[in-house]
């Protein structure tokens, strides 16, 4: 397959792996910011192509995860009200609120949909003028956008029946949190390409000036990643530390500008809390005021709702890189995908997710 | 006063039916081993099975039945007319069996226009012609409007197993190889396509066929066939973990030698799902032994519906895991049994 294949041959894999091998000459921790890159590092096998001194360690970029248990129990509470259609990605079906999940809201009667795109729900909405239709907004700088433009769509149609909950969250302010801790030593970070796209790479500048640690732009494919790994190693070993790009396939310097104008119109900057890493200053977008009367967390009254995440969940730990998904103690036992105790063993970007499913034999 | 250490966090009971439950991966085979599997137990259910190999009469038979609720009525590819005869008759052809006779139970809802239903049996009649069986016996029920999904159709098939053939998942040995009869995916993607209204620049048809002659071209070429599997629910990766399970044996795949259409692998890509994962209808897996796997290549090749076969992994003695999938970077990692439904990803 076109653009995909070549990123993944073994041929194209080999020679990256031997110049990570021979650039390596110390211990280093990596981080890989996006659950997507960890599902493909764990999938493809990466990490066990790596030399035994390189760590790689799995960061907070699962939307599904960082999504608090206060915001899933919001979502129930709508869904299950008569006269609701509730859209949602489909990931986000299984991750356990403090007492169920919407699909068992969807077992007892409530209208949940899986939907690909906002824009899918704005339809939905416009077909069916009779009902709320309430979209659930999760996800980084990468989905924000195209929720925007439902947004703007939704204006423009004039729609009274739609309206968005919204979660969504910024890469770099978790980032510098991570750093400013100093809780998890990690010495290079690999970014995530989707979000460099829309919005660039300068965000990242004030991180690496602050707290001397390389950041690499990097994609999903084994090549792409490996490319990155590379690039970290050999900053980390010639002691650089500088945002660079290795995704310059998909990445421009300033990203997406109609995306960014996009969400500068429709989002404003707000503090927003993340499951197991509390509030993180200016770390989330909301509605902007002109549009509150599309924010469902106001149109269903389920502001004051609040969460109580499982006591023996320690996903927290896992986003954080300082627990290792299978050194959690209910990692397979009490925690599995049929009976998550949160929400990084349901997600496809969970890092507990990635390694069950593609554990290997001897870990089983 | 002693000590409460309370180790274990209550999870969360299924207390009712969802949608896993008929997903095909672990919630489904859980449910089965809970429930249905000891409230009827006999030594014909517990060979766990795509059909009952049943002894009456002198006749060796091979008996199954499948219920058919696909939405869309109709797919690129095909329609759940023809589906509820091919999917009966290949379960039929996985028991070793010549398909024969069927029933054709129909759930109707009101109002579903005659003109559809007319057009879906003359399918279903289409697809007997075509698999050699005939419909000998029906039953048709009308359901209030809203209490039904437009048609369900279920459908029982009946065939003639001849002498000599042992098969299922408890004769598959060590040593053995795993085939399969072409690329997969086809028939989730295609269905999926047409429910969620996704457009695709090169459209996907369903597999949607019958099996029978595939595994007949196995047994003509003399092949010692071990285990038959159609793929349906859960896929691949479902039917070799049924099999590493039930038979008590690992399986070793390879990633590289699995045929998946280049359309089939970028719409899974782009939604999120394990091509490995996704339902086909029209195909075979098949667990020969060792020596004879090019024998039963070649055989498959001989039929233009085999001619995308490959040897895609052989069975090893028991290990720690069922299944283990041999990346194409050289990796290894488990090839899970899937929980329930794939749900489509958020980026």
């Amino acid at each position: 397959m076109r653009f995909l294949d070549e990123y993944r041959e073994a041929e194209a894999v080999q020679p990256l792996v031997a110049a990570i091998q021979q650039r390596v000459t110390r211990p280093w921790t990596l981080m890989e910011v996006c659950g997507g890159q960890t599902h493909s590092i764990i999938r493809f096998g990466i990490d066990h192509l790596l030399p035994a001194k390189l760590r790689l360690i799995h960061g907070p970029g699962c939307p599904v995860c960082v999504t608090p248990v206060a915001f899933i129990d919001k979502a129930l509470a709508i869904a299950a009200q008569p006269g609701v259609v509730f859209c949602s990605f489909g990931d986000m079906l299984r991750v356990p609120g403090s007492a169920e999940d919407l699909l068992r809201v969807k077992s007892r009667g409530g209208d949940v949909r899986i939907v690909y795109s906002a824009l899918d729900a704005v339809q939905l909405a416009a077909r069916l003028p009779d009902r709320e239709v309430v979209f659930f907004a999760v996800g980084f700088e990468t989905t924000a956008p195209a929720n925007a433009l439902a947004v703007r769509e939704a204006r423009r149609l004039g729609l009274a029946n739609f309206s968005l909950l919204v979660s969504h969250v910024r890469v770099p302010p978790a980032l510098e949190l991570l750093l400013a801790s100093g809780r998890a030593q990690v010495d290079a970070f690999l970014a995530a390409g989707h979000v460099c796209a829309i919005m660039g790479t300068e965000e990242y500048l004030p991180l690496t000036a602050r707290h001397h640690v390389p950041i690499v732009v990097t994609g999903f494919e084994p090549v792409d990643l490996l490319r990155g790994i590379l690039d970290c190693v050999t900053q980390l070993e010639e002691g650089r530390a500088e945002v660079s790009n290795a995704y310059e396939r998909v990445v421009a310097p300033r990203g997406n500008a109609v995306a960014q104008t996009l969400l500068a119109e429709v989002f404003q900057v707000v503090d927003r809390c993340w499951r197991g890493l509390g509030l993180i200053p200016r770390s989330g977008f909301a509605l902007r005021e002109e549009f509150a009367d599309l924010d469902a967390e106001l149109r269903f009254d389920v502001a004051e709702i609040g969460g109580v995440e499982s006591p023996d969940c320690r996903s927290g730990e896992v986003l954080q890189g300082l627990l290792w998904p299978t050194d959690c103690p209910a990692f397979g036992t009490t925690c599995t995908p049929e009976h998550p105790l949160g929400a990084t063993m349901v997600s496809t970007e969970g890092a507990c997710a990635a390694h069950y499913r593609y554990r290997r034999p001897g870990e089983a | 006063m002693p000590e409460f250490n309370l180790q274990c966090p209550v999870p969360l009971p299924l207390e009712t039916v969802q949608m896993a439950h008929g997903g095909g991966g672990r919630v489904m085979r859980n449910l089965l081993e809970s429930l249905l599997l000891p409230a009827f137990a006999n030594p014909a259910l517990e060979a766990r099975h795509d059909a009952a190999l049943l002894e009456l009469g002198g006749a060796r038979l091979a008996y199954t039945t499948d219920s058919f609720v696909v939405t869309p009525r109709s797919f690129p590819g095909g329609d759940i007319g023809e589906l509820a005869i091919y999917g009966t008759v290949n379960d039929l052809a996985c028991g070793g069996a010549l398909p024969r006779f069927l029933s054709c139970a129909l759930i109707l809802e009101e109002g579903l226009p005659l003109a559809e239903l007319a057009t879906l049996v003359a399918s279903m009649q289409r697809a007997a012609t075509r698999c050699g069986v005939t419909i000998v016996t029906g039953d048709t029920k009308v359901v209030d409007r809203g209490r039904g999904d437009g048609l369900y159709i279920n459908t029982t098939g009946l065939g003639l197993v001849p002498e000599g053939r042992v098969l299922g998942p408890r004769q598959v040995r060590p040593g053995d190889a795993i085939l399969v009869s072409g690329d997969l995916g086809r028939h989730g993607v295609a269905v999926l396509s047409v429910r969620e209204g996704l457009a695709f620049e090169t459209p996907i048809l369903s597999d949607c066929a019958p099996i029978h002659h595939l595994a007949e071209a196995l047994w003509t070429a003399g092949i010692s066939v071990h285990c038959l599997r159609d793929p349906t629910r859960g896929g691949l990766g479902a039917v070799l973990n049924e099999i590493g399970l039930d038979g008590g044996l690992s399986l070793e795949v390879r990633e590289q030698d699995i045929p998946v259409a280049p359309a089939v692998a970028a719409a899974c890509e782009l939604l999120g799902l394990d091509p490995l994962q996704v339902a086909c209808e029209g195909r075979l897996v098949a667990f020969v032994p060792g020596t004879q796997a090019e024998a039963a290549l070649a055989a498959l090749h001989q039929l233009p519906e085999g001619r995308g076969a490959a040897i895609i992994g052989r069975v090893l003695d028991a290990g720690t895991v069922p299944v283990t999938l041999r990346t194409r970077l050289g990796t290894e990692r488990i090839l899970d049994l899937p929980s329930g439904e794939q749900l489509p990803r958020i980026c």
